[in-house]
């Protein structure tokens, strides 16, 4: 089976249940559970599963093009998350819980640990934490959730007074960082897309002077960066997704970093387009630039991710940036 | 949007050229300094582009039967991304290779073939493009330069500007008149391949910014061509041009053409050891812009291997890869400036500087900026 022939049916279905309405209903505290249980019985949260475990056995690359998918259609409950959580469970012999799972690296602070801007944490039953070199499901509580009280946002923080409990696995190699960061990238490169198929819809559409905006010179001029930095976006996601799983902090680095600068750059463009209506409620830019802006900062933004690749170009051994970057990709 | 546009990688056998080519270079071009070598593919040095050519690097996609190597845009990836990393002095041959041995080929008579396409294998004759003119820059339709049917062949009259490596050039390609006028826009426009040493025409280089003689006037006065001068059919001139966009637009050289400085600069942070903080940041956010430009390249190129023209996308990628280009020299300079007390050497300098003088030539060459934007507007569909 092709990728297409993978991603493209996945896709339609998050399309027809993931409606802008349903995803406002559920940021107004909506039940997730319909929503959650078709995506459930599709079986794509089990694409990194291996097939002998009841998986689809899919590669890194071909999973981070479905996260691609659902951040263009805005699936707006964690399912990357969920999907790296079950198959890390599956490889070490353990049931997957039926709920969402968030991933989770707390700092300690004082005796408590604290998980600080979990993206789509408000919905997910468990988290998957990493906790001193290991990985435990637990079972979120009311006390485990620390409302972060932003309008319509699915960010919280997760704290933990005790040590979390549950079933333990073994941390992969890099730990939940590299994971989590790069498949956000994927899902930021998702949405960058469909920001721009909705700013250029938007400038054919509304008429200024007597013409469609999208005549106009200085409008293209935008519209033409933004596709640059969608087009990016994607092959950055891609990278980062091309070699293996887990991918290592170098492909992390490329993936989110070069995301999340896109990401910053995109929603200023399409806001600029848009002009007053994309500031309304009503109107669905919202949902997509509100989302990058949370994802842009969860995991590592831009900054975070330049530190961490450019002093490991700088630790390398001689050789020119090309090699370097060749043995990446 | 843009959606075939996938990671891609470069197959085995492309990639088993690298070690030769290598190998190659680290022999033909030791010790030669980093500002020589920062200026990428605006160096010149015809004896460099001939010991390439005998060891079959130059019209590596060229058929067999001409000379050429019988590879596909991959095996050229791979040559001319090792050529760039190296800062060899490629001009000579560079456009050549990339666009007139193309034109050529894909739309010159089998005699034009048989004729030019085996010495241009050889590093014997190299071309120049006859485009721009002082009335016509990115408004290329609008060329004035004329070339009059007569008995036994053609009478050329007119001017080119701007046209790079001309004066060490034998032949140029050159889009004219042949019927018309310039209001008739793309119509009535025919290439013509010019013998730079027929009598009559005057080549005057241009002394650029940085010192360098790169590209020079062209002036045609009365210059009689033969019939066979013509490519293809009279009136295709435009078609032709407009055909090869994607390959000159979307190659490793949009991605490095500041990428012998990045080198050096990281040299340097190491011996002052800067390698943590505002450095450091820069060091990695110029690595994972150029990883994933690299791969965008390598996409386009796997467009065209698949018998594709993929002239927006390629449009996409040159704007991104000289918006990087440009910001190299420019954060560089911004990095050593803040810096007053430490030491830089007078080579790395040296280097900064060119490339901070020439950077802006990176997104005029082959397509302004503006221009690309526009037909990447186009290509999404704007009305």
């Amino acid at each position: 089976m092709n990728l297409e022939e993978l991603v493209a049916p996945f896709e339609r279905m998050l399309g027809e249940i993931a409606t802008p309405e349903a995803i406002r209903a559920i940021e107004h505290g909506g039940d997730i559970s319909e929503l959650w249980s078709q995506v459930q019985a599709s079986g794509y949260l089990d694409a990194m599963v291996a097939e002998d475990r009841g998986g689809a056995g899919l590669d890194f690359r071909t999973t981070g093009m479905l996260v691609q998918a659902a951040g263009r259609r805005l699936f707006p409950l964690p399912f990357a998350q969920t999907v790296i959580a079950r198959a890390l469970l599956a490889e070490s012999g353990l049931d997957a819980p039926d709920g969402p799972i968030v991933l989770a690296r707390p700092r300690r602070d004082g005796s408590a640990l604290v998980a600080q801007w979990v993206v789509e944490g408000r919905f997910a039953d468990h988290a998957l934490v990493e906790v001193e070199g290991q990985l435990i499901l637990t079972a979120l509580r009311a006390s485990n959730r620390r409302a972060l009280h932003i309008h319509a946002s699915d960010a919280i923080d997760l704290v933990w007074s005790d040590p979390p409990a549950g079933p333990r696995c073994p941390l992969p190699m890099g730990g939940l960082l590299s994971i989590a960061a790069t498949l956000l990238g994927a899902q930021i490169a998702g949405a960058c897309d469909q920001l721009l198929e909705m700013t250029v819809a938007y400038a054919n559409e509304r008429t200024q002077f007597g013409k469609p905006i999208g005549r106009q010179q200085a409008i293209q001029q935008q519209l033409a960066v933004m596709a640059e930095h969608a087009l990016r976006a994607r092959m950055a996601a891609q990278t980062g997704c091309a070699h293996g799983f887990p991918p290592s902090p170098a492909a992390a680095a490329i993936a989110k970093g070069v995301t999340s600068n896109a990401a910053a750059a995109m929603i200023a463009i399409a806001h600029g387009v848009h002009g007053a209506i994309g500031f309304s409620e009503e109107f669905d830019l919202q949902l997509y630039t509100r989302r990058l802006h949370e994802w842009r900062m969860a995991w590592g933004s831009e900054q975070y991710w330049d530190g961490v690749l450019g002093a490991l170009r700088l630790a390398s051994a001689d050789g020119t940036t090309v090699d370097f970057v060749r043995a990446l990709s | 949007m843009f959606d075939t546009l996938m990671h891609s990688e470069i197959p085995p056998e492309d990639e088993a050229l690298r070690p030769r080519i290598q190998a190659f270079l680290q022999d033909a071009l030791a010790g030669l300094p980093i500002e020589q070598r920062a200026k990428s593919w605006t160096g010149c040095d015809i004896g460099f582009s001939r010991a390439l050519a005998r060891e079959g690097f130059l019209g590596l996609t060229l058929p067999r039967e001409y000379g050429g190597g019988g590879r596909g845009p991959f095996a050229r990836f791979v040559v001319i991304e090792e050529l760039l990393a190296a800062g060899a002095p490629v001009a000579a041959h560079w456009i050549t290779d990339r666009q007139s041995a193309l034109q050529i080929l894909k739309f010159g008579s089998e005699e034009q073939r048989q004729n030019y396409l085996p010495r241009i294998c050889r590093g014997e004759i190299f071309f120049c493009i006859g485009m721009s003119e002082p009335g016509s820059g990115s408004d290329l339709a609008s060329v004035r330069t004329r070339a009059d049917k007569v008995d036994g062949g053609w009478r050329l009259n007119g001017q080119k500007i701007w046209t790079t490596m001309a004066s060490v050039s034998d032949y140029m390609i050159a889009l004219v008149r042949t019927s018309g006028t310039s209001d008739d826009r793309q119509a009535g426009l025919s290439q013509l391949i010019v013998d730079l040493s027929a009598p009559g025409v005057e080549v005057r280089p241009i002394t650029d910014l940085a010192g360098d003689r790169h590209f020079a006037e062209v002036f045609f006065d009365n210059v009689a061509l033969p019939p066979e001068a013509l490519i293809g059919a009279e009136g295709d001139g435009w078609k032709q041009v407009t055909a090869e966009l994607a390959f000159e637009r979307s190659g490793p050289e949009r991605i490095y053409s500041s990428i012998i400085l990045l080198d050096a600069w990281i040299e340097h942070l190491r011996a002052r050891q800067r390698l943590t903080g505002d450095a450091a940041r820069l060091v990695g956010r110029f690595t994972s812009e150029l990883a994933t430009l690299r791969q965008l390249s390598i996409a386009v190129t796997a467009r065209l291997a698949a018998g594709e023209s993929p002239v927006v996308e390629a449009s996409l990628v040159k704007d991104l890869g000289t918006t990087f280009e440009q910001s190299v020299p420019t954060a560089i300079a911004d990095d050593l400036g803040a810096h007053p007390d430490e030491p830089v050497s007078p080579a790395l300098r040296r280097t900064l500087i060119f490339c901070c003088r020439v950077a802006p030539s990176f997104s005029l060459r082959g397509g302004t900026r503006e221009i690309l934007r526009g037909i990447i507007a186009r290509g999404l569909g704007v009305r």
